[in-house]
């Protein structure tokens, strides 16, 4: 018994961790977390997700279904009404046929969809593009799926746009994919019609396939979305992932979908139905009422953050923080260059002294560091009360 | 314009200066559209919505809805801005269905309203018959839940 003990006590658990997993870094939101968590009465602008409350007719429409006794599991690809009801927006809002049957794939969030696209097309040591700075999870993801992640930067001087000659550089011959997450976070950016021209000429020559992280489509402010799947010849290349969490405020329901070739959506499904089985079926159930009857409620939302979005990138250019005007999502993606600080300094000494928390930029990629990632999913009151804070902050310095 | 207004009828306060950023608008243009309004009317009047139960001072109010004869040439105006003109009712409007006018009336007390309806609106000319309803509880009034609780909080940093 005494030998057992000993054995075990030597046994070392965190040596057992996979390497690849020892190998990833711990989010960078995560300290920043627990800092802000621990103050009270800070104005926080680092939430990624809507202030709004899902809508109450999607809320009771969920109500109902569990009324009804809808409590089993449902097919592994998702509901078929849900999926002909996807059909049918993908229809309406990018003019796309997509066959319910094998073209769309219901999963839990975005965030599966994005884990099932690279483990289904990424054998070892294939490289997959991924524009900085992004949402933190693709990299780790790529990882886990045993890719590798070509970081490629793009710059405030492009509005942080994706130029074809950025990916161009980064193009081995063991590059199978290249990452898309427009409207971006961190960085409000978009892609236009015409952008997207050009980096579908560069996607055809290399035969590359794009996995499309659309979730923000709906919250554009200067013109309606648009998707590389749109373009002539490209639905069959891209792998559209989308969801309601942030167009109808749905975040903790996690309902993702995945719109792509029957082969690739195939594949993904078999990954999904041995670790998933399905999506959960009361928000599958959300889901249907938020896609067929959330329109309103939407744009109503919609609306709220454009307002907010004019607010503050003005209220950051006025007090000398110098914000390129965001297009898409909900975040203001302001310069610190000037203040002879860094992201992370300025955030923390912010934090501390003023009691607003913002996200330092380089959490999202090295070519984030010099920016901050404020949300402007927060009411007005707190806005103009952080920008105020911000101003005394750097008031203070002399800047 | 109707933008402006949608933000006034949300918060009647807000200033000039508030609204041209929301909209990225010029203060002056903002300031000179809301006098204009002002002026013409499409605005007109500036309220505060308050919970009197809070405040330690209740009101009690009454719908009250009536049947009204129709008169040659005025129809149901005559009726409806006579009624109108007490200080004690608060809204008048014409309404579809089994009864004509509706109006919501606020007083002091349950007798108070009561004593108003027999004598004041119940005795006008072209007033057929008056069915009243106390208002118990308000549960929502120009789109504000009154009994809503305070919303879950969310994490204070997230991805």
């Amino acid at each position: 018994m005494k030998m057992r003990m000993k054995e075990i006590s030597a046994l070392r658990p965190e040596a057992k961790v996979a390497r690849k997993v020892r190998a990833m870094p711990p989010s960078g939101i995560r300290k920043f977390f627990d800092m802000v968590n621990e103050m009270d009465e800070a104005i926080s602008l680092g939430v990624g997700e809507p202030d709004f409350v899902t809508p109450w007719h999607i809320r009771e429409a969920c109500i109902y279904s569990l009324e009804e006794g809808y409590t089993s599991y449902t097919s592994n690809k998702g509901m078929p009404d849900l999926r002909e009801t996807i059909a049918d927006h993908a229809k309406g809002w990018l003019g796309l046929d997509y066959d319910s049957e094998e073209e769309i794939l219901v999963t839990t969030g975005v965030s599966e969809a994005v884990d099932l696209a690279f483990r289904a097309i990424l054998d070892p040591g294939d490289e997959v593009v991924v524009p900085e700075p992004c949402y933190v999870a693709y990299v780790p993801d790529i990882m886990m799926a045993g890719g590798v992640a070509s970081t490629v930067s793009t710059d405030s001087s492009n509005q942080f746009k994706l130029t074809p000659e950025a990916i161009e550089c980064a193009i081995t011959d063991r590059t199978k994919a290249l990452l898309l997450s427009y409207p971006n976070n961190p960085t409000g950016a978009i892609m236009t019609r015409g952008d997207l021209e050009e980096i579908a000429d560069v996607v055809v020559e290399n035969d590359l396939l794009v996995v499309s992280d659309e979730v923000y489509d709906k919250l554009t402010y200067s013109e309606k979305h648009t998707s590389l799947a749109q373009l002539d010849g490209m639905q069959e290349r891209v792998i559209v992932l989308n969801g309601l969490s942030k167009s109808h405020a749905m975040t903790g329901w996690r309902i993702g979908y995945v719109l792509g070739d029957p082969a690739l959506v195939a594949a993904m499904t078999k990954i999904h139905q041995y670790t998933m089985l399905c999506a959960p079926t009361m928000a599958q159930m959300a889901a249907v009422e938020a896609l067929s009857r959330g329109d309103e409620e939407m744009l109503k939302m919609r609306h709220e953050y454009d307002l907010r979005r004019r607010l503050f990138v003005s209220g950051l250019n006025r007090i000398g923080l110098t914000c390129f005007e965001p297009k898409g999502a909900f975040y203001a993606f302001p310069s610190v260059e000037g203040t002879g600080m860094t992201s992370a300094e300025f955030s923390e000494m912010l934090l501390n002294e003023q009691k607003v928390a913002v996200v330092p930029g380089d959490v999202f990629g090295p070519s984030g560091e010099g920016f901050l990632r404020c949300s402007y999913a927060t009411s007005r009151e707190e806005l103009i009360e952080a920008l105020d804070r911000m101003e005394t902050f750097l008031s203070k310095r002399g800047l | 314009m109707r933008e402006i207004l949608e933000i006034l009828s949300e918060n009647a306060r807000a200033t000039p200066t508030e609204i041209a950023a929301l909209l990225g608008r010029e203060v002056e243009d903002v300031a000179r559209e809301i006098r204009e309004m002002e002026d013409s009317g499409v605005i007109r009047k500036y309220i505060t919505l308050v919970d009197w139960e809070k405040a330690d001072r209740s009101y009690v109010y009454a719908v009250i809805e009536l049947k009204v004869a129709l008169q040659r040439n005025t129809g149901y105006d005559a009726v409806a801005e006579r009624i109108a003109r007490f200080s004690d009712v608060e809204s008048v409007r014409l309404i579809s269905g089994d009864h004509d006018i509706s109006a919501t009336v606020r007083g002091r007390s349950m007798k108070e309203v009561a004593f108003f309806v027999a004598e004041k609106i119940a005795t006008l000319e072209g007033v057929q018959s008056t069915c009243t309803h106390f208002i118990l509880k308000s549960y929502k009034e120009h789109g504000v839940i009154l009994t809503e609780k305070p919303k879950p909080k969310r994490l204070v940093v997230t991805a």
